[in-house]
């Protein structure tokens, strides 16, 4: 186990600029997740940890030890791919076997010489893997025997059987079906809370950012917009980007005018979003900005400050999502329950100032 | 499952209507009328002439059966020029398999100007066996040769100075086709085995020659029947000599087709079709188990 840390780390392919001076520490046994958007920089950024990718500019730590220059096998970290990676032509044991035939280990305690594993050891050590992930009687099949779940596991079994420094995941689960997907998330979970070893894990989804890391690192363009962990990037998103990124539906956002007028609020046209009173320090009467409020923390209201025209709406049984429009920006309302609404009509939207975020309407970050 | 095993099952094929079979073989007319009329019947042509044994020089034949058969292909002859086939297969399959897979390896890479590599290295292939005979007579040639060696006119160097061409051309052969092969290799999968602490050597052999294996079953297979039937470059280099020493199979023939031999020429060619046919299968029935069909 140890931690991974970045450094001002950038990586150019060329004039590309896939990671841009990076600064992140992920501590020792931490979940961290690397979220966002197709090329942000998210899986450069693993694959530099792995040894993968070179380092153009800035230092990588695991551990106490600057790993820029060490070779990827002797970096004791292992990797989930995308596509598993796995060896078509050995069974399933070998395939788990494979990383503890040629790397050294401290097999006899951290103060003796790290050396081979003998041959039963290496049974053992396989064997409980299988166990862990559930692979037991499957050990003899070839990965074209398996089902996408379980050529998963395998990939997993064959990370940590090793027992790396740290596991290195990129997008592990995006191609399990929805269902696998959510149950392979709480294993992930359920693993990563077994063998406390630090994970960095990919992924493009924000559920499974939101459900299993202890803290979420969201880049855009190869920069990095937030670390925190998910309640913080949910509840105080640092910028527009983050905001829209984090949530599902996303945050609306519309632009308007900060006012002390009959209370502190953002005016959009004829509409009133009501914000926390301390921010008239820091705001100017009159100064634009850009308001967000997430589609939970709109309710319907009969004296709502806000007036929506209701487009269509949209009746998942638990709740219902209301899409429509407030002074022509979209804006999509969420309901618990079946709400007796019907698209055409104009209803009205009341907020709490709490939950209402004000962004820069030039640099995007967050006023509050 | 083999392909041979597959075809053998039969119970798994499906079953055709009169009219499906009717239309099946409408459509395999216009090969089966190629295949009869160039191979088939040239074939059976073939073994009866065997079966004919050469008078007065040619001026007449004697249907002898089965006796000309048995005693052309168990002479010392027939022998002889096997054997020296044989030699020309060993000497040239493996080293240009080899020469080819480090090739492709060396150029398999995303390096600016690896395509001319590329291109430098798979010219081999476009040249032919003439040209590629009469550039390597001039390299070998004892007199006005750049290396000026014996090895063309020395009994004991003669059969490798001719495979050196054939090697040569091999190494292209081998290089575009196992090229294409690590081209279908996933990254994914080499870089996990480099994770897993694997050299550069270990990789090659334990992941991605077992990866290509079956474009490797495919090479060794061509190579190996190119190399039975290699003419050209012992009639160019060597002419058979020294002393019989390039004597392939395949020159044999050729000099026995007269026509006050071509008797015998029937039988060595129809051993020589015997012997590739047996090597061939023989190749997939050992190798094809231990060949990765990916799926």
């Amino acid at each position: 186990m140890a931690s991974v840390t970045f450094e001002n780390v950038t990586k150019r392919f060329d004039d590309v600029v896939a990671v841009d001076a990076l600064d992140l520490a992920v501590d020792d046994g931490e979940f961290m997740v690397l979220l966002g958007p197709s090329g942000c920089g998210k899986t450069t950024a693993l694959r530099m940890i792995a040894g993968l990718e070179g380092i153009t500019d800035g230092k990588l730590l695991i551990g106490d030890q600057v790993v820029n220059d060490v070779d990827p096998a002797r970096r004791d970290v292992s990797m989930v791919f995308q596509s598993y990676a796995l060896y078509p032509h050995m069974t399933v044991q070998r395939n788990i076997e494979s990383p503890l035939l040629v790397r050294r280990y401290h097999a006899d305690g951290p103060d003796q010489p790290a050396r081979k594993l003998s041959r039963t050891e290496r049974g053992e050590r396989v064997e409980e893997a299988a166990r862990v992930l559930g692979l037991d009687g499957l050990l003899k099949r070839k990965p074209a025997a398996l089902s996408g779940g379980q050529r998963q596991r395998v990939a997993l079994a064959r990370a940590f059987v090793g027992r790396p420094k740290a596991f290195l995941m990129d997008e592990p689960l995006s191609n399990l079906d929805a269902k696998l997907r959510a149950q392979t998330r709480l294993e992930l979970v359920d693993l990563h809370r077994r063998i406390e070893t630090t994970v960095v894990y990919v992924t493009h989804d924000q559920v499974e950012a939101m459900t299993m890391a202890h803290r979420i690192a969201i880049l855009s363009a190869g920069r990095l917009q937030q670390v925190g962990t998910p309640q913080e990037v949910y509840e105080a998103p640092a910028n527009l980007f983050v905001a829209q990124f984090i949530g599902t539906p996303p945050m609306n956002t519309l632009n308007g005018t900060f006012t002390t007028e009959g209370g502190p609020a953002v005016v959009v046209g004829e509409s009133r979003f009501p914000v926390p009173a301390d921010l008239k320090t820091r705001l100017d009467e009159g100064q634009a900005v850009i308001v967000g409020a997430r589609p939970e923390h709109l309710d319907v209201s009969e004296d709502g400050t806000i007036a929506h025209d209701v487009r269509a709406v949209e009746w998942l049984g638990h709740e219902c999502l209301v899409f429509g429009s407030v002074e022509s920006s979209p804006v999509v309302v969420r309901q618990v329950g079946m709400a007796p609404l019907a698209a055409g009509g104009t209803i009205r939207l009341a907020v709490d100032p709490a939950n209402v975020h004000l962004f820069d309407l030039e640099t995007t970050a967050r006023l509050g | 499952m083999s392909t041979a095993a597959r075809l053998l099952r039969r119970r798994d094929r499906p079953r055709y209507s009169a009219k499906e079979t009717g239309i099946a073989l409408l459509l395999l007319a216009p090969s089966i009328a190629v295949f009869v009329a160039f191979f088939y019947r040239p074939f059976l042509n073939l073994l009866n002439w065997g079966t004919f044994e050469s008078r007065a020089n040619g001026a007449f034949f004697e249907d002898v059966g089965l006796r000309q058969y048995r005693e052309q292909l168990t002479s010392d002859d027939f022998r002889e020029g096997l054997w020296h086939s044989v030699q020309f297969v060993l000497y040239t399959v493996p080293a240009g398999l080899v020469l080819g897979i480090l090739l492709a390896v060396a150029a398999h890479r995303r390096l600016r100007g690896i395509k001319a590599f590329q291109a430098i290295f798979s010219s081999t292939l476009a040249s032919s066996v003439a040209v590629t005979s009469v550039i390597f007579f001039y390299l070998l040639n004892p007199v006005v040769g750049i290396f000026q060696v014996d090895w063309l006119t020395n009994p004991d160097w003669a059969m490798f100075a001719v495979s050196l061409s054939s090697i040569w051309q091999n190494m292209g052969l081998s290089f575009i086709i196992v090229l294409a092969g690590l081209q279908n290799v996933p990254d994914e999968v080499v870089e996990a085995a480099t994770l897993d602490g694997y050299g550069p050597v270990r990789r090659l052999l334990r992941i991605t020659l077992p990866l290509i294996s079956p474009v490797l079953l495919f090479l060794l297979v061509v190579l190996v029947i190119f190399g039975l039937q290699a003419f050209a470059q012992v009639d160019i280099l060597t002419g058979g000599g020294p002393a019989g020493a390039t004597e392939t199979l395949v020159f044999k023939i050729n000099r026995l087709v007269r026509p006050d031999n071509i008797g015998i020429g029937a039988v060595y060619s129809v051993g020589l079709f015997f012997v590739t046919l047996v090597v061939t299968a023989a190749q997939f029935v050992i190798l094809e188990r231990r060949v990765h069909y990916a799926r």
